[in-house]
Protein backbone atom coordinates (compact mmCIF):
# COMPACT_ATOMS: atom_id res chain seq x y z
CA UNK A 1 0.00 0.00 0.00
CA UNK A 2 1.54 3.29 -1.03
CA UNK A 3 0.94 6.71 0.43
CA UNK A 4 -1.64 7.54 -2.20
CA UNK A 5 -3.68 4.53 -1.21
CA UNK A 6 -3.67 5.52 2.40
CA UNK A 7 -4.61 9.04 1.41
CA UNK A 8 -7.79 7.67 -0.11
CA UNK A 9 -8.83 6.16 3.16
CA UNK A 10 -7.67 9.07 5.29
CA UNK A 11 -9.73 11.43 3.17
CA UNK A 12 -12.75 9.19 3.51
CA UNK A 13 -12.57 8.98 7.27
CA UNK A 14 -11.83 12.64 7.82
CA UNK A 15 -14.73 13.75 5.73
CA UNK A 16 -17.19 11.17 6.97
CA UNK A 17 -17.70 12.56 10.42
CA UNK A 18 -20.60 14.74 9.43
CA UNK A 19 -22.24 12.29 7.02
CA UNK A 20 -23.76 13.85 3.93
CA UNK A 21 -25.00 16.81 5.93
CA UNK A 22 -21.44 18.12 6.12
CA UNK A 23 -21.62 18.88 2.41
CA UNK A 24 -20.28 22.30 1.82
CA UNK A 25 -21.65 24.61 -0.79
CA UNK A 26 -19.65 24.75 -3.98
CA UNK A 27 -19.66 27.68 -6.33
CA UNK A 28 -20.10 26.24 -9.83
CA UNK A 29 -18.11 29.14 -11.28
CA UNK A 30 -15.21 28.87 -8.88
CA UNK A 31 -13.81 25.35 -8.57
CA UNK A 32 -10.69 26.58 -6.76
CA UNK A 33 -12.64 27.93 -3.80
CA UNK A 34 -13.80 24.59 -2.38
CA UNK A 35 -12.17 23.99 1.02
CA UNK A 36 -11.92 20.21 0.60
CA UNK A 37 -10.16 20.69 -2.69
CA UNK A 38 -7.75 23.23 -1.22
CA UNK A 39 -6.88 20.80 1.54
CA UNK A 40 -6.45 17.89 -0.87
CA UNK A 41 -4.38 19.99 -3.19
CA UNK A 42 -1.95 20.81 -0.40
CA UNK A 43 -1.79 17.24 0.90
CA UNK A 44 -1.40 15.54 -2.44
CA UNK A 45 0.36 18.01 -4.69
CA UNK A 46 1.95 20.48 -2.29
CA UNK A 47 3.06 23.61 -4.12
CA UNK A 48 3.29 21.99 -7.55
CA UNK A 49 1.75 23.86 -10.46
CA UNK A 50 -1.52 22.41 -11.77
CA UNK A 51 -2.25 23.55 -15.29
CA UNK A 52 -5.99 24.07 -15.79
CA UNK A 53 -5.67 24.96 -19.47
CA UNK A 54 -5.59 21.22 -20.00
CA UNK A 55 -7.76 20.61 -23.06
CA UNK A 56 -4.93 19.21 -25.11
CA UNK A 57 -4.07 16.68 -22.40
CA UNK A 58 -7.24 15.59 -20.62
CA UNK A 59 -10.98 16.10 -20.81
CA UNK A 60 -13.85 14.99 -18.63
CA UNK A 61 -17.43 14.16 -19.55
CA UNK A 62 -20.03 14.06 -16.80
CA UNK A 63 -23.74 14.88 -16.85
CA UNK A 64 -24.57 18.39 -15.69
CA UNK A 65 -27.38 16.93 -13.63
CA UNK A 66 -26.99 13.44 -12.25
CA UNK A 67 -30.07 11.46 -13.24
CA UNK A 68 -29.41 8.76 -10.74
CA UNK A 69 -27.01 10.01 -8.08
CA UNK A 70 -25.97 6.41 -7.43
CA UNK A 71 -24.85 5.90 -11.04
CA UNK A 72 -23.21 8.96 -12.54
CA UNK A 73 -21.28 8.04 -15.69
CA UNK A 74 -17.85 9.62 -15.85
CA UNK A 75 -15.71 9.54 -18.96
CA UNK A 76 -12.12 10.73 -18.83
CA UNK A 77 -10.44 11.12 -22.22
CA UNK A 78 -6.79 11.82 -22.69
CA UNK A 79 -5.08 13.24 -25.74
CA UNK A 80 -1.53 12.07 -25.22
CA UNK A 81 0.02 9.08 -26.89
CA UNK A 82 1.45 6.81 -24.19
CA UNK A 83 5.13 6.75 -25.26
CA UNK A 84 7.85 5.47 -22.92
CA UNK A 85 9.52 8.90 -22.90
CA UNK A 86 6.31 10.82 -22.18
CA UNK A 87 3.05 9.36 -20.92
CA UNK A 88 0.30 9.92 -18.40
CA UNK A 89 1.29 7.95 -15.37
CA UNK A 90 -1.68 8.70 -13.11
CA UNK A 91 -5.17 10.04 -13.39
CA UNK A 92 -6.87 11.25 -10.20
CA UNK A 93 -10.65 11.34 -10.07
CA UNK A 94 -11.95 13.63 -7.34
CA UNK A 95 -15.45 14.51 -6.18
CA UNK A 96 -15.11 17.48 -3.84
CA UNK A 97 -18.26 17.11 -1.79
CA UNK A 98 -18.38 13.34 -1.43
CA UNK A 99 -17.63 11.84 1.98
CA UNK A 100 -14.49 10.47 0.37
CA UNK A 101 -13.42 13.08 -2.17
CA UNK A 102 -10.60 11.08 -3.77
CA UNK A 103 -12.70 8.62 -5.71
CA UNK A 104 -9.94 6.87 -7.61
CA UNK A 105 -6.30 7.03 -8.59
CA UNK A 106 -5.63 5.24 -11.86
CA UNK A 107 -2.10 4.21 -12.80
CA UNK A 108 -1.18 3.79 -16.46
CA UNK A 109 1.86 2.64 -18.41
CA UNK A 110 3.01 2.94 -22.01
CA UNK A 111 1.36 -0.48 -22.50
CA UNK A 112 -2.00 1.13 -21.74
CA UNK A 113 -1.90 2.81 -25.14
CA UNK A 114 -4.27 5.50 -23.92
CA UNK A 115 -4.90 6.69 -20.37
CA UNK A 116 -8.65 6.97 -20.94
CA UNK A 117 -11.03 5.64 -18.34
CA UNK A 118 -14.79 5.38 -18.08
CA UNK A 119 -16.53 4.51 -14.85
CA UNK A 120 -19.59 5.37 -12.76
CA UNK A 121 -19.58 7.18 -9.48
CA UNK A 122 -21.88 8.13 -6.64
CA UNK A 123 -22.45 11.82 -6.14
CA UNK A 124 -23.80 12.89 -2.76
CA UNK A 125 -24.24 16.60 -3.28
CA UNK A 126 -23.82 19.38 -5.81
CA UNK A 127 -20.11 19.20 -6.47
CA UNK A 128 -17.18 19.73 -8.73
CA UNK A 129 -15.74 16.60 -10.24
CA UNK A 130 -12.06 16.78 -11.18
CA UNK A 131 -9.79 14.71 -13.39
CA UNK A 132 -6.09 15.38 -12.90
CA UNK A 133 -3.45 13.90 -15.19
CA UNK A 134 0.06 13.46 -13.86
CA UNK A 135 2.75 12.94 -16.49
CA UNK A 136 5.66 10.58 -15.92
CA UNK A 137 7.73 13.76 -16.09
CA UNK A 138 5.76 15.26 -13.22
CA UNK A 139 3.55 17.92 -14.81
CA UNK A 140 -0.06 18.11 -13.60
CA UNK A 141 -3.11 18.99 -15.70
CA UNK A 142 -6.61 19.37 -14.34
CA UNK A 143 -10.07 19.57 -15.87
CA UNK A 144 -13.25 20.18 -13.88
CA UNK A 145 -17.01 19.71 -14.28
CA UNK A 146 -19.83 20.77 -11.99
CA UNK A 147 -22.41 18.03 -11.33
CA UNK A 148 -25.78 18.44 -9.64
CA UNK A 149 -27.02 15.35 -7.87
CA UNK A 150 -30.77 15.00 -8.08
CA UNK A 151 -32.64 14.48 -4.87
CA UNK A 152 -33.47 11.99 -2.17
CA UNK A 153 -35.07 9.19 -4.15
CA UNK A 154 -31.71 8.65 -5.80
CA UNK A 155 -29.80 8.42 -2.56
CA UNK A 156 -26.55 6.56 -3.06
CA UNK A 157 -27.19 3.29 -1.16
CA UNK A 158 -27.95 0.29 -3.30
CA UNK A 159 -31.28 -0.56 -4.82
CA UNK A 160 -31.33 -4.16 -3.66
CA UNK A 161 -28.93 -4.85 -0.84
CA UNK A 162 -29.71 -8.55 -0.44
CA UNK A 163 -29.20 -9.26 -4.13
CA UNK A 164 -25.96 -7.28 -4.15
CA UNK A 165 -24.47 -9.47 -1.42
CA UNK A 166 -25.66 -12.65 -3.10
CA UNK A 167 -23.80 -11.97 -6.35
CA UNK A 168 -20.67 -10.47 -4.79
CA UNK A 169 -17.50 -11.19 -6.70
CA UNK A 170 -19.08 -12.16 -9.99
CA UNK A 171 -17.18 -10.50 -12.83
CA UNK A 172 -17.48 -9.85 -16.53
CA UNK A 173 -14.49 -8.99 -18.62
CA UNK A 174 -14.40 -8.44 -22.35
CA UNK A 175 -12.51 -6.76 -25.13
CA UNK A 176 -14.62 -4.67 -27.46
CA UNK A 177 -14.40 -4.38 -31.21
CA UNK A 178 -11.71 -5.60 -33.59
CA UNK A 179 -8.31 -6.19 -32.04
CA UNK A 180 -5.21 -5.25 -34.02
CA UNK A 181 -1.63 -5.67 -32.85
CA UNK A 182 -0.05 -2.42 -31.72
CA UNK A 183 -3.34 -0.53 -31.70
CA UNK A 184 -5.02 0.42 -28.38
CA UNK A 185 -7.99 -1.88 -27.75
CA UNK A 186 -10.93 -1.10 -25.47
CA UNK A 187 -11.69 -3.44 -22.58
CA UNK A 188 -14.53 -3.46 -20.08
CA UNK A 189 -14.35 -4.89 -16.57
CA UNK A 190 -17.56 -5.32 -14.57
CA UNK A 191 -17.42 -6.36 -10.92
CA UNK A 192 -20.51 -7.38 -8.98
CA UNK A 193 -19.93 -5.80 -5.58
CA UNK A 194 -22.15 -3.69 -3.26
CA UNK A 195 -19.23 -1.30 -2.77
CA UNK A 196 -20.66 -0.31 0.57
CA UNK A 197 -19.30 2.80 2.21
CA UNK A 198 -20.41 1.76 5.69
CA UNK A 199 -20.62 5.46 6.49
CA UNK A 200 -24.31 6.03 6.17
CA UNK A 201 -25.76 3.61 8.66
CA UNK A 202 -24.38 4.80 11.97
CA UNK A 203 -27.64 6.21 13.33
CA UNK A 204 -29.03 2.75 13.91
CA UNK A 205 -26.04 1.09 15.45
CA UNK A 206 -27.58 -2.34 15.46
CA UNK A 207 -28.02 -2.01 11.70
CA UNK A 208 -24.54 -0.82 11.00
CA UNK A 209 -22.99 -2.49 8.00
CA UNK A 210 -19.23 -2.25 7.96
CA UNK A 211 -17.57 -0.63 4.99
CA UNK A 212 -16.99 -3.18 2.29
CA UNK A 213 -15.79 -1.94 -1.04
CA UNK A 214 -13.42 -2.64 -3.88
CA UNK A 215 -10.05 -1.24 -2.93
CA UNK A 216 -7.66 -2.12 -5.71
CA UNK A 217 -7.75 -3.30 -9.30
CA UNK A 218 -4.78 -4.58 -11.27
CA UNK A 219 -4.93 -5.39 -14.94
CA UNK A 220 -2.11 -6.92 -16.92
CA UNK A 221 -1.74 -8.00 -20.51
CA UNK A 222 0.76 -10.74 -21.35
CA UNK A 223 2.23 -10.23 -17.90
CA UNK A 224 2.74 -6.47 -18.34
CA UNK A 225 0.76 -4.03 -16.18
CA UNK A 226 -1.66 -1.90 -18.23
CA UNK A 227 -3.87 -0.44 -15.53
CA UNK A 228 -3.97 -0.42 -11.78
CA UNK A 229 -6.32 1.58 -9.66
CA UNK A 230 -6.80 2.52 -6.03
CA UNK A 231 -10.51 3.09 -5.70
CA UNK A 232 -13.13 3.51 -3.02
CA UNK A 233 -16.84 3.70 -2.37
CA UNK A 234 -17.33 6.83 -4.47
CA UNK A 235 -17.31 4.29 -7.28
CA UNK A 236 -20.87 3.02 -7.86
CA UNK A 237 -22.18 -0.34 -6.74
CA UNK A 238 -21.05 -3.00 -9.24
CA UNK A 239 -17.88 -1.13 -10.25
CA UNK A 240 -17.54 -0.82 -13.99
CA UNK A 241 -14.41 0.29 -15.87
CA UNK A 242 -13.65 0.79 -19.55
CA UNK A 243 -10.01 1.30 -20.44
CA UNK A 244 -7.39 0.62 -23.11
CA UNK A 245 -4.45 -1.70 -23.54
CA UNK A 246 -2.16 -2.42 -26.48
CA UNK A 247 -2.38 -6.01 -27.72
CA UNK A 248 0.76 -7.32 -29.36
CA UNK A 249 -0.26 -10.77 -30.46
CA UNK A 250 -1.60 -13.59 -28.33
CA UNK A 251 -1.79 -12.91 -24.64
CA UNK A 252 -3.93 -13.05 -21.60
CA UNK A 253 -5.67 -9.93 -20.33
CA UNK A 254 -5.97 -10.53 -16.63
CA UNK A 255 -7.73 -8.59 -13.88
CA UNK A 256 -7.29 -8.94 -10.14
CA UNK A 257 -9.64 -7.22 -7.74
CA UNK A 258 -9.12 -6.83 -4.01
CA UNK A 259 -11.71 -5.50 -1.60
CA UNK A 260 -11.53 -4.09 1.93
CA UNK A 261 -12.26 -7.52 3.43
CA UNK A 262 -9.16 -8.79 1.63
CA UNK A 263 -11.36 -10.83 -0.69
CA UNK A 264 -9.59 -11.38 -3.97
CA UNK A 265 -11.29 -11.94 -7.30
CA UNK A 266 -9.64 -12.80 -10.60
CA UNK A 267 -10.76 -13.00 -14.16
CA UNK A 268 -9.00 -13.23 -17.49
CA UNK A 269 -9.74 -13.14 -21.17
CA UNK A 270 -7.60 -14.53 -23.99
CA UNK A 271 -6.73 -11.92 -26.57
CA UNK A 272 -5.61 -12.91 -30.04
CA UNK A 273 -4.58 -9.87 -31.98
CA UNK A 274 -3.39 -11.93 -34.92
CA UNK A 275 0.03 -10.66 -36.03
CA UNK B 1 -36.88 4.83 23.61
CA UNK B 2 -39.79 6.24 21.75
CA UNK B 3 -41.52 7.63 24.80
CA UNK B 4 -38.26 9.29 25.83
CA UNK B 5 -38.09 10.88 22.43
CA UNK B 6 -41.63 12.11 22.63
CA UNK B 7 -41.12 13.53 26.10
CA UNK B 8 -38.17 15.45 24.77
CA UNK B 9 -40.36 16.65 21.94
CA UNK B 10 -42.98 17.92 24.33
CA UNK B 11 -40.50 19.96 26.25
CA UNK B 12 -39.17 21.43 23.04
CA UNK B 13 -42.57 22.11 21.62
CA UNK B 14 -42.94 25.33 23.50
CA UNK B 15 -39.94 26.70 21.64
CA UNK B 16 -40.50 25.32 18.20
CA UNK B 17 -43.66 26.37 16.45
CA UNK B 18 -43.21 23.59 13.94
CA UNK B 19 -43.56 20.96 16.62
CA UNK B 20 -46.59 22.45 18.27
CA UNK B 21 -49.40 19.97 18.64
CA UNK B 22 -47.23 16.90 19.00
CA UNK B 23 -48.23 16.44 22.61
CA UNK B 24 -51.94 16.97 22.18
CA UNK B 25 -54.34 17.67 19.37
CA UNK B 26 -53.73 21.24 18.34
CA UNK B 27 -56.15 23.54 16.59
CA UNK B 28 -53.18 25.28 14.90
CA UNK B 29 -52.45 22.41 12.54
CA UNK B 30 -54.38 22.42 9.31
CA UNK B 31 -55.63 18.90 8.62
CA UNK B 32 -54.65 17.48 5.23
CA UNK B 33 -57.64 17.32 2.91
CA UNK B 34 -58.85 13.73 2.64
CA UNK B 35 -61.64 12.02 0.81
CA UNK B 36 -63.61 8.99 1.99
CA UNK B 37 -63.35 6.79 -1.11
CA UNK B 38 -65.12 3.83 0.54
CA UNK B 39 -66.76 3.49 3.98
CA UNK B 40 -64.00 4.07 6.53
CA UNK B 41 -61.29 4.42 3.88
CA UNK B 42 -59.85 7.94 3.69
CA UNK B 43 -57.27 9.09 1.15
CA UNK B 44 -55.23 12.22 0.74
CA UNK B 45 -54.12 12.56 -2.88
CA UNK B 46 -50.66 14.12 -3.15
CA UNK B 47 -49.56 16.63 -5.76
CA UNK B 48 -47.88 15.55 -8.97
CA UNK B 49 -44.47 16.96 -8.12
CA UNK B 50 -41.05 15.84 -6.96
CA UNK B 51 -39.86 15.45 -3.39
CA UNK B 52 -38.87 17.50 -1.45
CA UNK B 53 -39.86 20.50 -3.57
CA UNK B 54 -39.08 24.09 -2.72
CA UNK B 55 -39.39 26.07 0.46
CA UNK B 56 -42.60 28.11 0.54
CA UNK B 57 -44.30 25.95 -2.08
CA UNK B 58 -47.50 24.55 -0.55
CA UNK B 59 -46.86 21.28 -2.37
CA UNK B 60 -43.47 20.77 -0.69
CA UNK B 61 -43.18 17.22 0.58
CA UNK B 62 -46.87 16.61 -0.18
CA UNK B 63 -46.61 14.41 -3.24
CA UNK B 64 -47.55 10.86 -2.24
CA UNK B 65 -51.00 9.47 -1.60
CA UNK B 66 -51.62 8.90 2.10
CA UNK B 67 -54.51 7.09 3.69
CA UNK B 68 -56.13 5.71 6.79
CA UNK B 69 -58.65 3.00 7.44
CA UNK B 70 -61.03 3.26 10.40
CA UNK B 71 -62.06 0.04 12.12
CA UNK B 72 -64.41 -0.46 15.10
CA UNK B 73 -61.44 -0.84 17.41
CA UNK B 74 -58.77 1.41 15.95
CA UNK B 75 -57.30 3.22 12.96
CA UNK B 76 -54.48 2.16 10.62
CA UNK B 77 -52.52 4.81 8.76
CA UNK B 78 -50.95 3.95 5.42
CA UNK B 79 -47.97 6.19 4.57
CA UNK B 80 -47.37 9.41 6.42
CA UNK B 81 -46.08 12.12 4.05
CA UNK B 82 -42.83 13.73 3.05
CA UNK B 83 -41.98 15.64 6.23
CA UNK B 84 -42.70 15.48 9.97
CA UNK B 85 -45.02 18.45 9.48
CA UNK B 86 -47.10 16.62 6.89
CA UNK B 87 -47.34 13.71 9.30
CA UNK B 88 -48.88 16.06 11.82
CA UNK B 89 -51.35 17.36 9.27
CA UNK B 90 -52.30 13.77 8.45
CA UNK B 91 -52.75 13.04 12.14
CA UNK B 92 -55.00 16.09 12.37
CA UNK B 93 -57.03 14.71 9.46
CA UNK B 94 -57.36 11.37 11.29
CA UNK B 95 -58.49 13.14 14.46
CA UNK B 96 -61.14 15.07 12.58
CA UNK B 97 -62.67 11.77 11.41
CA UNK B 98 -62.18 9.50 14.42
CA UNK B 99 -61.20 9.56 18.08
CA UNK B 100 -60.23 5.86 18.05
CA UNK B 101 -56.58 5.13 18.72
CA UNK B 102 -54.14 4.79 15.85
CA UNK B 103 -52.93 1.21 16.32
CA UNK B 104 -50.84 0.76 13.17
CA UNK B 105 -48.76 3.01 10.94
CA UNK B 106 -47.87 1.14 7.76
CA UNK B 107 -45.18 2.28 5.32
CA UNK B 108 -45.57 0.92 1.81
CA UNK B 109 -41.83 1.46 1.19
CA UNK B 110 -38.81 3.51 2.14
CA UNK B 111 -39.22 6.62 -0.01
CA UNK B 112 -39.25 9.87 1.93
CA UNK B 113 -42.60 11.09 0.65
CA UNK B 114 -44.13 7.98 2.27
CA UNK B 115 -42.17 7.69 5.53
CA UNK B 116 -41.03 11.05 6.89
CA UNK B 117 -44.34 11.84 8.58
CA UNK B 118 -43.96 8.82 10.88
CA UNK B 119 -42.63 10.89 13.78
CA UNK B 120 -45.97 12.61 14.28
CA UNK B 121 -47.50 9.23 15.14
CA UNK B 122 -44.57 8.01 17.24
CA UNK B 123 -45.44 10.72 19.74
CA UNK B 124 -48.94 9.31 20.36
CA UNK B 125 -49.79 7.53 23.59
CA UNK B 126 -50.28 4.66 23.37
CA UNK B 127 -47.81 4.47 20.50
CA UNK B 128 -48.95 2.60 17.39
CA UNK B 129 -47.00 -0.30 15.90
CA UNK B 130 -44.96 0.75 12.88
CA UNK B 131 -45.31 -1.82 10.15
CA UNK B 132 -43.08 -2.32 7.13
CA UNK B 133 -41.44 -4.79 4.79
CA UNK B 134 -38.70 -6.88 6.41
CA UNK B 135 -36.11 -4.95 4.37
CA UNK B 136 -37.51 -1.49 5.11
CA UNK B 137 -35.43 -0.88 8.22
CA UNK B 138 -32.08 -1.43 6.52
CA UNK B 139 -33.03 0.65 3.54
CA UNK B 140 -34.36 3.53 5.63
CA UNK B 141 -31.28 3.47 7.86
CA UNK B 142 -29.06 3.77 4.81
CA UNK B 143 -31.04 6.56 3.21
CA UNK B 144 -32.23 8.62 6.16
CA UNK B 145 -29.14 10.87 6.29
CA UNK B 146 -29.74 11.84 2.66
CA UNK B 147 -33.42 12.47 3.26
CA UNK B 148 -32.64 14.68 6.22
CA UNK B 149 -30.01 16.57 4.26
CA UNK B 150 -32.55 17.21 1.48
CA UNK B 151 -35.15 18.49 3.97
CA UNK B 152 -32.60 20.88 5.42
CA UNK B 153 -31.20 22.02 2.08
CA UNK B 154 -34.40 22.41 0.09
CA UNK B 155 -37.09 23.08 2.71
CA UNK B 156 -35.05 24.58 5.52
CA UNK B 157 -36.38 21.90 7.89
CA UNK B 158 -34.09 20.76 10.67
CA UNK B 159 -34.69 17.20 11.83
CA UNK B 160 -33.09 14.91 14.35
CA UNK B 161 -32.62 11.15 14.70
CA UNK B 162 -36.04 10.77 16.37
CA UNK B 163 -37.74 12.06 13.23
CA UNK B 164 -36.83 8.86 11.43
CA UNK B 165 -39.13 6.16 12.75
CA UNK B 166 -38.34 2.57 11.88
CA UNK B 167 -40.75 -0.38 11.68
CA UNK B 168 -41.17 -2.46 14.83
CA UNK B 169 -43.44 -4.98 13.14
CA UNK B 170 -41.84 -6.47 10.04
CA UNK B 171 -43.52 -8.32 7.21
CA UNK B 172 -41.44 -10.95 5.43
CA UNK B 173 -44.30 -12.52 3.51
CA UNK B 174 -47.88 -11.71 4.57
CA UNK B 175 -49.52 -10.35 7.68
CA UNK B 176 -53.12 -9.65 8.68
CA UNK B 177 -53.94 -6.73 10.97
CA UNK B 178 -57.32 -6.64 12.76
CA UNK B 179 -58.88 -3.21 13.15
CA UNK B 180 -62.21 -4.43 14.57
CA UNK B 181 -64.83 -5.43 12.03
CA UNK B 182 -62.34 -5.28 9.22
CA UNK B 183 -58.83 -6.54 8.55
CA UNK B 184 -55.93 -5.41 6.46
CA UNK B 185 -53.98 -7.98 4.49
CA UNK B 186 -50.38 -6.93 4.04
CA UNK B 187 -48.08 -8.49 1.51
CA UNK B 188 -44.32 -8.03 1.17
CA UNK B 189 -43.11 -8.25 -2.42
CA UNK B 190 -39.83 -9.28 -4.02
CA UNK B 191 -37.72 -6.35 -5.28
CA UNK B 192 -39.78 -4.21 -7.67
CA UNK B 193 -40.20 -0.41 -7.31
CA UNK B 194 -37.82 -0.76 -4.33
CA UNK B 195 -36.49 -3.74 -2.39
CA UNK B 196 -39.09 -3.17 0.33
CA UNK B 197 -42.53 -2.77 -1.30
CA UNK B 198 -45.55 -3.68 0.80
CA UNK B 199 -49.18 -3.66 -0.36
CA UNK B 200 -52.24 -3.30 1.87
CA UNK B 201 -55.65 -4.75 1.05
CA UNK B 202 -58.65 -3.72 3.17
CA UNK B 203 -61.01 -6.70 3.15
CA UNK B 204 -64.15 -4.77 4.10
CA UNK B 205 -64.04 -2.43 1.10
CA UNK B 206 -61.73 -4.42 -1.20
CA UNK B 207 -59.51 -1.35 -1.46
CA UNK B 208 -55.89 -2.02 -2.38
CA UNK B 209 -53.20 0.42 -1.30
CA UNK B 210 -50.58 -0.45 -3.88
CA UNK B 211 -47.92 2.02 -2.72
CA UNK B 212 -45.54 2.84 -5.55
CA UNK B 213 -46.02 -0.56 -7.15
CA UNK B 214 -48.55 1.42 -9.18
CA UNK B 215 -48.08 4.95 -10.50
CA UNK B 216 -50.93 6.81 -12.16
CA UNK B 217 -50.00 9.77 -14.41
CA UNK B 218 -46.71 10.28 -12.48
CA UNK B 219 -43.97 8.50 -14.46
CA UNK B 220 -43.08 5.21 -12.71
CA UNK B 221 -39.70 5.42 -10.97
CA UNK B 222 -37.33 2.45 -10.90
CA UNK B 223 -35.44 2.26 -7.63
CA UNK B 224 -35.39 -1.51 -7.23
CA UNK B 225 -35.40 -3.97 -10.09
CA UNK B 226 -37.13 -3.39 -13.41
CA UNK B 227 -37.55 -7.06 -14.30
CA UNK B 228 -38.74 -7.82 -10.77
CA UNK B 229 -41.32 -5.06 -10.97
CA UNK B 230 -42.76 -6.40 -14.23
CA UNK B 231 -43.16 -9.80 -12.56
CA UNK B 232 -44.71 -8.32 -9.44
CA UNK B 233 -47.23 -6.46 -11.60
CA UNK B 234 -48.48 -9.77 -12.96
CA UNK B 235 -49.14 -10.99 -9.43
CA UNK B 236 -50.64 -7.66 -8.40
CA UNK B 237 -53.10 -7.85 -11.28
CA UNK B 238 -54.49 -11.09 -9.84
CA UNK B 239 -55.44 -9.49 -6.51
CA UNK B 240 -59.16 -9.12 -6.03
CA UNK B 241 -59.59 -5.38 -5.48
CA UNK B 242 -62.60 -3.20 -6.20
CA UNK B 243 -60.46 -0.06 -6.25
CA UNK B 244 -56.81 0.80 -6.01
CA UNK B 245 -54.99 3.66 -4.35
CA UNK B 246 -51.73 4.11 -6.28
CA UNK B 247 -48.69 5.65 -4.63
CA UNK B 248 -49.11 8.68 -6.86
CA UNK B 249 -52.08 9.84 -8.92
CA UNK B 250 -55.83 9.48 -8.50
CA UNK B 251 -57.34 6.36 -6.94
CA UNK B 252 -59.00 4.19 -9.58
CA UNK B 253 -61.82 1.66 -9.56
CA UNK B 254 -61.06 0.14 -12.93
CA UNK B 255 -57.37 -0.26 -12.49
CA UNK B 256 -56.32 -2.56 -15.32
CA UNK B 257 -55.74 0.34 -17.78
CA UNK B 258 -53.46 2.00 -15.21
CA UNK B 259 -51.53 -1.22 -14.77
CA UNK B 260 -51.37 -1.63 -18.52
CA UNK B 261 -49.99 1.89 -19.07
CA UNK B 262 -47.31 1.25 -16.49
CA UNK B 263 -46.47 -2.10 -18.04
CA UNK B 264 -46.16 -0.46 -21.47
CA UNK B 265 -43.74 2.15 -20.14
CA UNK B 266 -41.60 -0.25 -18.12
CA UNK B 267 -41.39 -2.90 -20.82
CA UNK B 268 -40.51 -0.14 -23.31
CA UNK B 269 -37.59 0.89 -21.11
CA UNK B 270 -36.55 -2.75 -20.80
CA UNK B 271 -36.68 -3.41 -24.55
CA UNK B 272 -34.98 -0.13 -25.48
CA UNK B 273 -32.12 -0.68 -23.06
CA UNK B 274 -31.70 -4.33 -24.06
CA UNK B 275 -31.27 -3.34 -27.71
CA UNK B 276 -28.88 -0.51 -26.83
CA UNK B 277 -26.71 -2.91 -24.83
CA UNK B 278 -26.82 -5.46 -27.65
CA UNK B 279 -25.73 -2.70 -30.05
CA UNK B 280 -22.71 -1.97 -27.85
CA UNK B 281 -23.85 1.46 -26.66
CA UNK B 282 -22.40 2.80 -23.42
CA UNK B 283 -24.69 3.84 -20.59
CA UNK B 284 -24.42 7.51 -21.60
CA UNK B 285 -25.12 6.77 -25.27
CA UNK B 286 -28.06 4.54 -24.43
CA UNK B 287 -29.66 7.16 -22.18
CA UNK B 288 -29.24 9.85 -24.83
CA UNK B 289 -30.65 7.64 -27.58
CA UNK B 290 -33.79 6.76 -25.58
CA UNK B 291 -34.30 10.07 -23.77
CA UNK B 292 -37.47 10.96 -25.69
CA UNK B 293 -39.08 7.59 -26.24
CA UNK B 294 -41.98 6.00 -24.44
CA UNK B 295 -42.89 8.98 -22.27
CA UNK B 296 -46.04 10.27 -23.99
CA UNK B 297 -48.91 10.83 -21.60
CA UNK B 298 -46.79 10.75 -18.43
CA UNK B 299 -46.00 13.58 -16.03
CA UNK B 300 -42.56 14.39 -14.55
CA UNK B 301 -40.73 12.71 -17.40
CA UNK B 302 -37.92 15.29 -17.27
CA UNK B 303 -37.29 14.32 -13.68
CA UNK B 304 -37.39 10.56 -13.97
CA UNK B 305 -37.13 9.10 -17.45
CA UNK B 306 -33.36 9.39 -17.89
CA UNK B 307 -32.89 8.21 -14.37
CA UNK B 308 -34.97 5.12 -15.13
CA UNK B 309 -32.95 4.44 -18.26
CA UNK B 310 -29.73 4.72 -16.27
CA UNK B 311 -30.96 2.34 -13.58
CA UNK B 312 -32.32 -0.10 -16.17
CA UNK B 313 -28.99 -0.15 -18.00
CA UNK B 314 -27.07 -0.90 -14.80
CA UNK B 315 -29.47 -3.76 -14.11
CA UNK B 316 -29.77 -5.24 -17.59
CA UNK B 317 -26.07 -5.18 -18.52
CA UNK B 318 -25.72 -8.12 -16.13
CA UNK B 319 -28.30 -10.20 -18.00
CA UNK B 320 -26.99 -13.36 -19.62
ZN1 LIG C 1 -41.53 5.43 -4.15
Amino acid sequence: MNTLTSLLLAGALAASLGGPAHAQRSDPENPDANATWQQLRTTMFQARTIDTAADTIISLEAPERAQDAAIVPISIRTHVEQRPERFIERVYLMIDNNPSPVGAIFHFTPASGRADIETRVRVDAYTHVRAIAEMNTGELYMTTRFVKASGGCSAPPGKDMTAAMASLGKMRFRVEGEVEPGKPALAQLMISHPNNSGLVMDQLTRMYTPAHFVRRIQVSYAGQPVLSADVDFSISENPNFRFYFVPTGEGELKAEVIDTNALRFETAVEVDAGS
Amino acid sequence: MRSAASRLRCSLAAFALAWAGLCSASPDIEPLPVEEIAPGVHVHVGHQATWPGAQGDERAGDIANLGFVVGERCVAVIDTGGSPQLGQRLLAAVRRVSTRPVCYVINTHVHPDHTLGNAAFAALAPAPRFVGHARLKASLAARAPFYREALARDLGLATDDADIVYPDLEVADTLTLELGGRSLHLRAWPTAHTDNDLSVLDDASATLFAGDLLFVAHLPVIDGRLLGWLEVMDALARLDAARVVPGHGAPVADWSPALEAQRRYLSGVRDGIRSAIAAGRTITEAVEALANTGVDGWLLTEDFHRRNLTAAYAELEWED
